[in-house]
């Protein structure tokens, strides 16, 4: 009997939460989902603002960064004046079909620009769909090519509305070679540890291994693992210990990285490690010894403890707001809001607009404008949506991150 | 006649049958009015053909573990195979054939085939053992055919098609296109699936599952689950007709896979995991075993569900998940099946006393 009451019970919460559900769902399509409440108070039209990420699933450490630094950019624009904004962020898990109905939700809502994807191949599936629809967008972290080309492997067709404020993943490859290149006291002999079924750490492996060859560095070693492999690195680290190996490139994420640390300090083996922004994370990890990141270096364009008033401001609201030190990828969901916003001040852009001559406004201003922000000083974007910035190495000192000269 | 006919549709052999149909008939009716009149939203619009896809996938799945009563935890293994197949057949044919429906339906077929294949090489050593040994394998073969496609590079020009493994070693001539590029999989894929030919797909995938379960090999398979022995001593070849459900089963998880994969212009291999098999298996189990009514709703409605819950943010897959337990304690629920059991009863009552009077 009283199994049959619960049940009962469970079922028609059940029932009430699908309603619910249904009903604010239909709201959220005529209005706004986060909508942030402007600073006077007044009524003004705002932009709708789009965009997806992962942010439940194996990937949701970007997907929530992007998407609190988007709520604390957002605020601060709104809070200026000049500029509204309403965003709507949907969670897309990192997988492309749920980020193709993310989209389809998104313009239900009436999207009128978007931050696109926080992960590449979420972007390139639902870049197609804003070309279609020509609807601007640039993505904080999307760093394949297939984000903003049809046909990446050759590099053509590009979409010419999606745009990136993260280096490429080839341009991460080729400026980590010309790096370790022109610094050689890190490290002469190097052995390189990617992830060979992840198209982020391969893309940049390729382009590392051919600008390396360009340039004459010398790869000793090279060695892969897959997801199913990430557990165990003992013998990538042994051989590349027996090849001489004093500097170890980790085009890879922080995940399996922190093992590789881990493993290597147990082994006492200790080279220079170098990596790119997929290292970024690495001291938030939970159960990680952060003492064993000292000493890494890492190919970024942002580091939080920049003295200048702009990273220090956003460094000090997401630290008050989420407790935690913003990575790179909040740092360029946070450009991307105030790089959009000073495109649409200068393009006279007004929400009444149609998405046509918004995007229209937007790509021309974003292909002759030079914008500073926390990941660089004055970038600039190619017509194929590419962004040009200075690459920076930092290094992990005393738990934080420091640039290296 | 006619009233002969209808009532024949809808006996008690047919009536299964017959209430598939229309679910799936009258479903595309409404979806196709809602969307000439544009009342469709996107999200709903972005939804038609991946619930088809996983709809065509579960009723192949629901007909090898529903059926033949052979548990396989690889049927994502066979989407894939069919989904890459199916890019491959139709970037190739992009230059010969311009209809995209024909390339389309070309492209299914080929990764049905496909499909069916490697179903025939799996099943020819596992069905000939009792257990669960297929499950095993097919788990399996899941993994490897993710690993393979992984580390595969494919590439069509001119001269024909050029592969290589591991590291892209393909260079091809001006016009060349790459077809699959390891761990990015196919990108850049014309996008030609249409909902049209995923309802055709599900009609078809239903025809082809009602009429083997109500044919003489049917009876043999439903024979080979309930008892091997018996089966065997009135001289079934069981693994043969095990076989023949297996391969039926894969190779419609083929064919939703090429649709599938040609509805979105990027595609991984990471998609087709583990997870995904037992997110089809999810569909089957909750639709009811050998019942494809059931497969077809339970389907439609768990891949509505978290998108009709988008707007709960956190407490989405929270609820989701709760509504899962849930429905499986209410499906398995003695006294409500009981319950559901008199209510048709009584419904049939009805008819035949109206027919009666």
């Amino acid at each position: 009997m009283n199994y049959r009451n619960l049940l009962k019970g469970g079922l028609a919460a059940a029932m009430a939460f699908t309603m619910a559900a249904c009903s604010s769902n239909s709201g959220s399509a005529s209005g706004s989902t986060d909508s942030q409440p402007s600073s006077d108070g007044s009524e003004k039209a705002a932009f709708k603002l789009g965009g997806s990420g992962p942010l439940t699933g194996g990937a949701a450490v970007y997907g929530t960064a992007v998407y609190n630094a988007l709520k604390i950019a957002v605020d601060e624009v709104n809070a200026a004046g000049d500029i509204q904004f309403d965003l709507n962020f949907q969670d897309d898990a990192h997988d492309p079909e749920k980020a193709v109905t993310a989209y389809g939700v998104l313009k239900d809502g009436g999207m009128q620009m978007s931050v696109l994807t926080v992960t590449s191949s979420p972007g390139a599936a639902v870049a197609p769909l804003y070309d279609e629809d020509n609807i601007f967008a640039i993505t904080p972290s999307g760093s394949s090519l297939a984000v903003i080309y049809a046909d990446a492997a050759n590099k053509a067709g590009s979409y010419g509305n999606c745009f990136q404020m993260c280096f490429t993943d080839p341009n991460q490859g080729s400026a980590s070679a010309v790096y370790l290149k022109d610094h050689a006291d890190l490290g002469t002999k190097i052995a390189v540890i990617f992830k060979s079924d992840d198209n982020y750490s391969s893309g940049i492996n390729d382009t590392f291994q051919a600008e390396a060859k360009d340039i004459g560095l010398d790869v000793v070693y090279t060695g892969s693992f897959t997801e199913d492999s990430a557990t165990d690195f003992s013998v990538q680290l042994t051989q590349a210990k027996d090849a001489g190996a004093d500097l170890i490139f980790l085009p890879i994420y922080y995940d399996p990285a922190s093992l590789i640390l881990t493993q290597a300090n147990g082994m006492g083996y200790a080279p220079t490690f170098f990596g790119c922004d997929g290292l970024d994370g690495l001291l938030t990890l939970e159960g990680f010894d952060t003492a064993l990141a000292e000493g890494v270096y890492m190919l970024t364009p942002f580091s939080a403890d920049a003295t200048d008033d702009r990273t220090k401001n956003f460094v000090k609201k997401y630290q008050d707001l989420y407790g935690e030190t913003p990575n790179q990828f909040a740092a360029d969901a946070y450009d991307c809001v105030f790089a959009i916003a000073q495109a649409l001040k200068n393009g006279n852009a007004t929400p009444d607009m149609s998405t046509d001559e918004l995007t229209d406004i937007l790509v021309k201003q974003f292909t002759s404008m030079t914008y500073d922000g926390v990941t660089g000083e004055s970038m600039t974007w190619s017509e194929t949506g590419e962004v040009t910035k200075a690459p920076m190495a930092v290094v992990i000192k005393d738990g934080v991150y420091v640039g290296a000269e | 006649m006619m009233k002969n006919f209808f009532s024949k549709l809808f006996d008690q052999k047919l009536r299964s049958r017959t209430i598939s149909y229309l679910l799936v008939i009258i479903a595309f009716i409404i979806l196709q009015l809602m969307s000439s009149t544009g009342s469709l939203s996107s999200l709903l619009k972005s939804l038609l053909v991946p619930v088809c896809c996983y709809t065509v996938a579960a009723i192949g799945l629901n007909l090898n573990v529903g059926f033949s009563g052979e548990l396989n935890l690889g049927q994502a293994g066979f989407m894939s195979v069919g989904a890459f197949t199916g890019i491959c057949v139709s970037g190739m044919l992009a230059s010969m054939i311009t209809n995209p429906v024909l390339r389309l339906i070309i492209a299914i077929i080929a990764g049905a085939l496909i499909a069916a294949l490697m179903g025939y090489i799996i099943g020819i050593p596992v069905l000939k053992l009792q257990g669960d040994y297929l499950a095993i394998v097919t788990l399996a073969f899941g993994q490897i055919i993710k690993s393979i496609i992984t580390n595969m590079y494919l590439g069509f020009d001119e001269n024909g098609l050029h592969v290589s493994f591991v590291e892209n070693k393909v260079t091809l001539a001006s016009g060349g296109k790459m077809l699959l590029q390891g761990p990015m999989g196919a990108t850049g894929t014309q996008r030609i699936a249409s909902f049209a030919i995923g309802i055709i797909l599900i009609l078809c995938a239903l025809t082809i599952v009602y009429n083997l379960i109500y044919s003489k090999s049917g009876r043999a398979i439903m024979g080979c689950r309930d008892n091997r022995i018996a089966a065997e001593s009135i001289g079934i070849n069981v693994a043969n007709t095990k076989m023949l459900a297996f391969i039926i089963s894969a190779s419609l998880a083929g064919a939703a896979g090429a649709l599938y994969g040609l509805n979105y212009s990027t595609l991984v291999p990471n998609k087709f995991d583990f997870n995904t098999s037992i997110l089809i298996l999810v569909f089957v189990v909750l639709g009811g075993l050998g019942n494809m009514t059931g497969t077809i709703i339970s389907t439609t409605v768990l891949m509505l569900l978290p998108e009709l819950l988008r707007s709960l943010q956190d407490y989405r897959m929270l609820i989701y998940a709760i509504v899962l337990i849930v429905i499986m304690l209410v499906t398995n629920n003695a006294f409500l099946q009981a319950k559901a059991a008199k209510l048709r009863e009584s419904l049939i009552k009805g008819k035949k006393g109206a027919k009666l009077s």
